[in-house]
């Protein structure tokens, strides 16, 4: 192979975003801080390179996930503009996504955006307990559930009792 | 039921018809909250319908995709148990189908994800997680009520004196099946009975147990559900959003 550029955005010499970095940059539908790659729901990316066309796979969080038809176009249009036009996206459900998952990058980012992340899952019992929960606005542990069902599948509705803010909490799976 | 095509149109369609009636209660629920859960716990099932309807086409081989599976059959051919299709009615009543229904379908999905076909142990390892947060909510209900005031406990009681003669069709004996519904039985009474003795709550001990759902005999209720929930396919093949 020939010398590669060092931009990261010009992967394999053929002036083309690497088809991997494309896929990655998607965001999250319904929470647009975070991409799918941080999410932990891009599962992976594989270029045939004698056709180019790449394969991504997904898995879903939740199995009736409303977002996933926006994320297979996102990704199908990221990659179009990437160079990578012949691409599938296949979506598999085993093993099932975590919020384990998620990287410590998302994890920061979800908190910055006043969604309080996902403590890990206990692999004790399939009931997750619910360890404390800190306000992503300012930080109290004293904190309440008011509904373990929120704006989207993947998240419970909380309230501070310090600070009386609602928030999102991306619940633990 | 024989075969795993039976077995999993019929879990598919106990999903399906749960969604369908918990989405009823969407504009509707006592309170915001519980509204939003709801329509959540519905969006659950019918995820996992889908999953199970397009396995159910696959192994069918007939060339039937999930909507066609959906909303091209009559009746006689769903092969729900009878609990998911009974009217919502009294909130109680609700409560009282989404406690027995999860108590039934996390044992199963926790059993069918060990199973030998890896495409129902995908599913059911996927919906196990979510059938527990059901779980989870409708013991609180049932819990909340029963034990809450002398008027919800009163409902609470005729809720589950209603809907527990329906639940033992859910654990019809079916050696063939990839999962033998009949074993799950112990899971769902080691469940049912300490949240039903915390909500202060009696057991029904009722011989009676209507059955049928399995085989395509249903109550009349069910017909009306699916002419909602059909009839703009029905009208408009092949339309899309």
């Amino acid at each position: 192979m020939s010398a590669r550029s060092a931009s990261p955005t010009i992967a394999n010499g053929t002036g083309r975003a690497s088809a991997r970095e494309a896929a990655a940059s998607v965001v999250d539908p319904e929470i647009r801080v975070i991409t799918i790659d941080e999410l932990g729901i891009l599962r992976a990316v594989e270029e045939d390179p004698a056709s180019g066309r790449v394969t991504v796979t997904i898995t879903p969080t939740y199995t009736g996930c409303p977002a996933m038809d926006v994320i297979r176009a996102d990704i199908r249009r990221a990659l179009t503009a990437a160079g990578h036009p012949d691409a599938e996206v296949r979506t598999v459900y085993s093993p099932p996504w975590s919020t384990d998952w998620i990287s410590e990058g998302g994890r920061a980012k979800l908190a910055a955006a006043g969604i309080a992340p996902p403590a890990p899952v206990r692999t004790a019992g399939v009931v997750s307990l619910t360890l404390a929960v800190r306000c992503p606005q300012c930080g109290s542990p004293e904190t309440e559930q008011v509904s373990r069902f929120g704006s989207t599948a993947c998240k419970a509705l909380w309230r501070c009792r310090s600070c009386s803010e609602p928030f999102d909490h991306l619940k633990a799976l | 039921m024989n075969g795993p095509f039976d077995f999993t149109l019929a879990l598919a369609d106990d999903a399906l018809i749960a969604a369908q009636r918990l989405a009823e209660w969407t504009t509707r629920a006592p309170e915001m909250e519980e509204d939003i859960a709801l329509a959540n716990i519905a969006l659950d099932q019918l995820g996992a319908a889908r999953l199970l309807l397009s396995y159910a086409g696959e192994l069918e081989g007939a060339g039937r995709d999930e909507d066609a599976l959906a909303y091209l059959r009559d009746d006689r051919e769903f092969r729900n148990a009878l609990v998911v299709e009974l009217p919502n009615d009294d909130f109680a009543a609700t409560m009282a189908k989404l406690f027995f229904l999860a108590a039934y379908q996390l044992p199963l999905y926790t059993a069918l994800a060990g199973c030998a076909d890896e495409r129902l142990a995908a599913i059911g390892a996927k919906a196990r997680k979510e059938s527990a947060y059901h779980l989870d909510h409708g013991a609180l209900w049932v819990k909340r009520l029963g034990d809450g005031t002398e008027e919800s406990h009163r409902r609470m009681q005729a809720a589950v004196d209603q809907v527990w003669p329906y639940t033992h069709e859910l654990f019809a004996a079916d050696p063939a099946a990839p999962v033998d519904p009949a074993t799950v039985r112990p899971a769902f009474d080691e469940v049912v009975g300490p949240v039903l003795a915390e909500a202060t709550l009696t057991q029904p001990d009722s011989a009676w147990a209507p059955a049928g759902g399995r085989a395509g005999v249903h109550t009349e209720h069910l017909a009306y559900l699916l002419a909602e929930m059909q009839v703009l396919h029905r009208a408009h093949p092949g339309a899309k959003w």
